[in-house]
């Protein structure tokens, strides 16, 4: 019986850790990530008699590679495809948490957004329509309380249907202006032809056009490495526009 | 009643509370500080400036953020009120 791999990210202090510890308890370990000095959590849990590795990704408000701990994140959730990413948020600054949550979301599309720290928001009077949410983000929304062990099934559940493919989402995504979404419709379908579905070519694209060299760098070693492999891959010759 | 006047985060006293206006900055920087919470239309409040005066200590978003006057002085805002200044 394999190991479904369930990543969690988020911000800074929404209660990624607590929510590892809840969740692992004492099988866990920690280390590196190679080849740099960010701290790796990993750990097991089981759920219905099915077991899931959970990796606690650095805590950060984006994932654009400014610093090591959004590289590991990004490349995680980008070239090592967990079956699940949970972004856990804190319920009491959702405007700020949404930032990361939509950069998820144009990553994969299995994503599930875990709101955490309802104890909080409800103390301070504040609601969260988590199905409201969930209709218009088009991903399952739950809300918990890592602290108190509230929610935890009902995500635990959420993260069992997503890994088995229960759960289609449809991730709304950001729509740029129409100069840049011109550019996007441009190189997309090279993008695509290089990647196949194995990883999101929009997501790609966006990157390329922003000049993200780091992100050219990893994504041709990812592709040579496939390759050999002996796995099928198109012409790797994209250069940036910048 | 003061007058609504444009200035930079940098030259906020602590305790002012202020819009930002716009960011006057590019690239990654600019990606930054927008990740931070530092968007147009957001209100930040000056909370405490270190010893040396570098960095000061906002509060945006629900959360604390430092920035050096590299930064600061790239964010133009407008008085809202607070309590001082
Ligand atoms: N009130 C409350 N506090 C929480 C909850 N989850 C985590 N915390 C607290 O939030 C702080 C940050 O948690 P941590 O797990 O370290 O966050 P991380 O930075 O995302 O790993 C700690 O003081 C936790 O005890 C929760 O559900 N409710
Ligand atoms: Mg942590």
């Amino acid at each position: 019986m394999t190991s479904y791999r369930v990543a969690l990210a988020g911000n800074p202090n929404t209660g990624k850790s607590t929510l590892f510890n809840t969740l692992t308890g004492l099988k866990q370990h920690t280390g590196n990530w190679p080849g740099k000095t960010v701290i790796r959590a990993e750990g097991t849990y089981v759920h219905n008699n099915q077991e899931y590795t959970l990796v606690d990704l650095p805590g950060t408000y984006s994932l654009y590679a400014n610093s090591a701990d959004e590289e590991v994140a990004r490349d995680y959730i980008v070239f090592e495809k967990p079956d699940v990413t949970v972004v856990v948020m804190d319920a009491t600054a959702m405007e700020r948490n949404l930032n990361l949550a939509l950069q998820v979301m144009e990553m994969t599309d299995r994503v599930i957004l875990c709101i955490n720290l309802m104890d909080e928001a409800e103390k301070k009077g504040m609601t969260i329509h988590d199905r409201k949410l969930a209709d218009r983000l088009g991903v399952p929304v739950v809300k918990i309380s890592a602290r108190n062990k509230q929610g935890i099934d009902q995500l635990l559940d959420a993260i069992e249907r997503m890994a088995e493919g229960k759960i289609t989402t449809r991730p709304y995504r950001v729509t740029y202006s129409e100069d840049l979404e011109q550019k996007i419709r441009e190189i997309e379908p090279d993008v695509r032809k290089i990647v196949g579905d194995q990883y999101p070519a929009r997501w790609i694209a966006l990157r390329l056009l922003d000049g993200d060299y780091s992100l050219l760098k990893t994504l041709q070693d990812q592709l040579l490495n496939q390759r050999g492999k002996g796995v099928e891959t198109g012409e790797l010759s994209v250069s940036c526009h910048t | 009643m003061v007058l609504n006047k444009t200035k930079t985060l940098y030259d906020c006293q602590s305790g002012e509370v202020v819009q930002i206006k716009s960011l006057q900055v590019e690239g990654t920087m600019r990606r930054r500080l927008l990740d931070l919470g530092f968007v147009p239309g957001a209100c930040v409040k000056v909370l405490q400036r270190s010893p040396m005066g570098d960095p000061v200590a906002y509060r945006v978003s629900h959360t604390t953020i430092a920035l050096r006057q590299e930064e600061s002085s790239r964010i133009w805002v407008e008085e809202i009120g607070g309590d001082q200044g």
